[in-house]
């Protein structure tokens, strides 16, 4: 059997040295699928096809098995996130809190639904099942910056700040 | 590494504390450290230079009580400060030495008193990122103690005779499950640490890693010399960055000092612990869709058995403990069986860790010995429910668990009880709700939320949630009929028990707790077209009575 030649990185972006870097440390291992996309979206924000295809082939995975995995777990993203992101987390403990009228206020401000982006491309609105930080809820991640016991009025503020940047 | 070694970087650290009049501990876990308290600690650190105090001012792990973050801890006098930003760092400061500022003291005594530290006993004492902080209060003494005195025969009976069970949820007997896999042929052998806190509520194992990570990987160290396995995996939730970031730096640091890698302390015994990264699939938390996901594959359960004891990664005999019970190993290994076996109940032994949350007063962290009465831990050490509501219910066991009424809270908290009255342990969340929260908006949350997480495998729990959804929905929408309730009910025995892992199985226990205790709330809503608590949005118009 002839050696295996991982592909050609897809472009000279120097993330895809760091995405190289995982698979390198495993051994290009098959069962690092998950440790790379990991990095992959760390590194590029979510997962394009290239990425997934470039991911699979280095690992030989059959693409659709690395499909499978993408969309199986909610962390990975298939779309580019917005410049900003709020997640509002909806655990039970901010639930109990009136989380869900958070994402309703933001929501509608916004004009999206949870889990997009505006069109201008500037905000994602997401939601987390719980971020573990029940102790302070309800919480939200401004950017990943964590803030607890916050108000629908101060998450409004915070999306008018974002749209103007 | 050997014992003595341990002692003298135990008498060093020592001595470079007693360097010090007085050390300010600064809590930096996620609660507080999402009010700035890094902020704080820096400000706290430029405080004492300017003040020329002779102090120490030391990042901890978690202290608990996250209601009133950010907290800082100030010893010897043991002075705890409550609500402090950057700009109290300077009083705090030249209160050193003088009298404490009563105005910013955190006076909780109740809180504290009524609790046992055995898993969080180091949690708010030591720099979770220095591994010498953790040695300086008996770290590793338990691992080198079992590689050099003990028999892995010997180690699995002192886990034995504590009568510990997995703190995961399942409550299987540790020393049992231990055995079997020391049982099990086959020459390499896997210990994974189930860090997948998807349970919504629960932050047990988040604040175990963040404030005291050395504490779990020496748990796994020893419970790996016990049956003979030589690699370990941490599976950690993505959504906890900052205990991913600090387990690293603790293995790194275990690493340096001969505490993982070959020859631990100089025996034939090697082992090393990666990290796996989840990505945010609750599923995962199932023993075997956990070791899918480590595999690198989509996380779906397997029928079992074969039990991971048996066939577990890679089809090696897998040992798979959660944070919680690897924490308790050294210090059961330490002060023995015997001594752990003397906390708690009748067969639900030693403390278990709380994440008490919802409407009341003081959220954050506790550990209690098993058999307290659920009473005191809401109404003492959490202060009952705030801003002069009512108290309603307490769900224990996230999705999997149930809701339980005022009349249940004098039950002692131990496996076996909370089963009987229709709810379970769980992994530890404990979530409080008042009068305003409707139970049946309560059941259609946890079922919607395992309708999402179901991981499609068998059709119980693909298509049974979803459609409890529906008829939770038209309940809640005020468009439910009593025949709807009918079919709810026997839709919850169906998928409770034809589905193939814990997710479907337990995924009607919201419902059918609420059902038991809260079943009037549910008829009013059909019936009377109306929401008691005031939550739900009822489609049907209210007739006005001219």
């Amino acid at each position: 059997m002839p050696a295996f030649t991982p592909p050609p990185l897809p472009s000279d972006d120097k993330r895809w040295k760091i995405v190289n870097g995982t698979m390198r440390k495993n051994g290009f291992a098959r069962h690092a699928l998950i440790e790379t996309l990991h990095t992959v979206q760390s590194a590029f924000g979510y997962l394009d096809d290239d990425a997934i295809r470039f991911v699979a082939q280095s690992l030989r995975v059959p693409l659709s098995q690395a499909y499978g995995v993408v969309t199986f777990y909610h962390y990975f993203s298939l779309k580019p996130p917005g410049k900003h992101t709020m997640t509002i987390c909806t655990g039970t403990a901010c639930y109990i809190k009136g989380t869900d009228k958070l994402v309703a206020a933001a929501e509608k401000h916004l004009g999206v639904s949870q889990g997009q982006t505006t069109k201008d491309g500037q905000i994602s609105l997401m939601t987390a099942r719980c971020v573990g930080a029940c102790g302070r809820a309800p919480v939200v991640l401004t950017d990943g910056a964590m803030v607890g016991q916050i108000t629908s009025e101060q998450i409004l503020e915070q999306l008018e700040r974002w749209a103007v940047e | 590494m050997t014992i003595e070694e341990l002692d003298q970087i135990a008498e060093s650290v020592r001595v470079e504390n007693a360097k010090f009049d007085y050390e300010i501990n600064v809590c930096m876990g996620t609660g507080c450290l999402s009010q700035h308290s890094d902020q704080l600690k820096d400000a706290l650190t430029t405080a004492v230079q300017a003040q020329g105090k002779n102090a120490l001012v030391r990042r901890t792990g978690c202290m608990g009580l996250c209601a009133a973050g950010p907290l800082v801890l100030v010893d010897p006098e043991e002075i705890l400060y409550q609500h402090l930003d950057a700009s109290h760092a300077e009083a705090v400061t030249a209160s050193l030495g003088g009298n404490p500022i009563q105005e910013l003291q955190c006076e909780l005594r109740e809180h504290f008193d009524q609790q046992v530290h055995v898993v969080l006993e180091n949690s708010g004492h030591i720099d979770p990122e220095k591994i010498d902080d953790y040695i300086a209060r008996d770290g590793y003494r338990a691992l080198l103690t079992a590689l050099n005195d003990m028999t892995p025969h010997g180690v699995i009976r002192q886990i034995t005779e504590s009568g510990l069970r997995g703190r995961g949820g399942g409550g299987y007997p540790t020393g049992l499950k231990w055995s079997t896999v020391a049982k099990a042929t086959g020459d390499v052998k896997y210990i994974i640490c189930n860090g997948d806190e998807g349970d919504p509520g629960a932050f047990m194992d988040r604040s175990v890693l963040e404030s005291d990570p050395q504490r779990v990987v020496e748990g796994m160290a020893i419970a790996a010399y016990a049956v003979g396995a030589s690699k370990g995996y941490v599976y950690v939730r993505a959504e906890y960055p900052l205990a991913v970031s600090r387990l690293t730096a603790c293995l790194r640091d275990a690493r340096r000092r001969g505490l993982l890698g070959n020859n631990i302390g100089n025996t034939a015994f090697s082992f090393d612990v990666e990290i796996r990264l989840g990505a945010g699939a609750f599923v995962c938390g199932e023993e075997t869709a956990l070791i899918s996901s480590i595999e690198g594959r989509r996380g779906t359960p397997k029928p079992r058995p074969p039990y991971p004891a048996v066939s577990g990664i890679w089809g090696k005999p897998t040992l798979i403990n959660n944070v919680e019970t690897f924490a308790n190993i050294a210090p059961i290994i330490r002060k023995g069986g015997r001594w752990f076996a003397g906390m708690g109940s009748d067969r639900s032994k030693g403390t278990k860790v709380f994440a008490l949350t919802g409407k009341i007063t003081n959220t954050g962290l506790v550990e209690v010995p098993m058999g307290i009465k659920l009473r005191e831990i809401i109404e003492v050490i959490g202060g009952g429910v705030p801003d002069g509501h009512t108290f309603k219910a307490v769900q224990t066991g996230g999705p999997s668990g149930g809701c339980l009424p005022a009349e249940m809270l004098d039950i002692g908290v131990s496996y076996d009880a909370l089963i009987r009255v229709g709810s379970i342990m769980g992994s530890g969340g404990m979530i409080v709700m008042d009068d305003t929260s409707c139970m049946v908006n309560v059941a259609k949350f946890f079922i919607e939320f395992c309708m999402t997480e179901s991981c499609g495998k068998c059709i119980p729990c693909r298509a049974g949630t979803a459609q409890m959804y529906t008829l939770l929905t038209r309940i809640c929408e005020g468009l439910g009929t009593m025949d709807d309730l009918n079919l709810l009910m026997e839709l919850c025995d169906t998928v409770k028990n034809t589905s193939l892992c814990g997710l479907g199985q337990t995924a009607p226990n919201p419902v059918l707790s609420t059902l038991k205790y809260f079943r009037s709330e549910y008829i009013e809503h059909i019936v009377h077209k109306r929401c008691p608590a005031g939550v739900c949005n009822l489609k049907v118009p209210v007739e006005v009575s001219a």
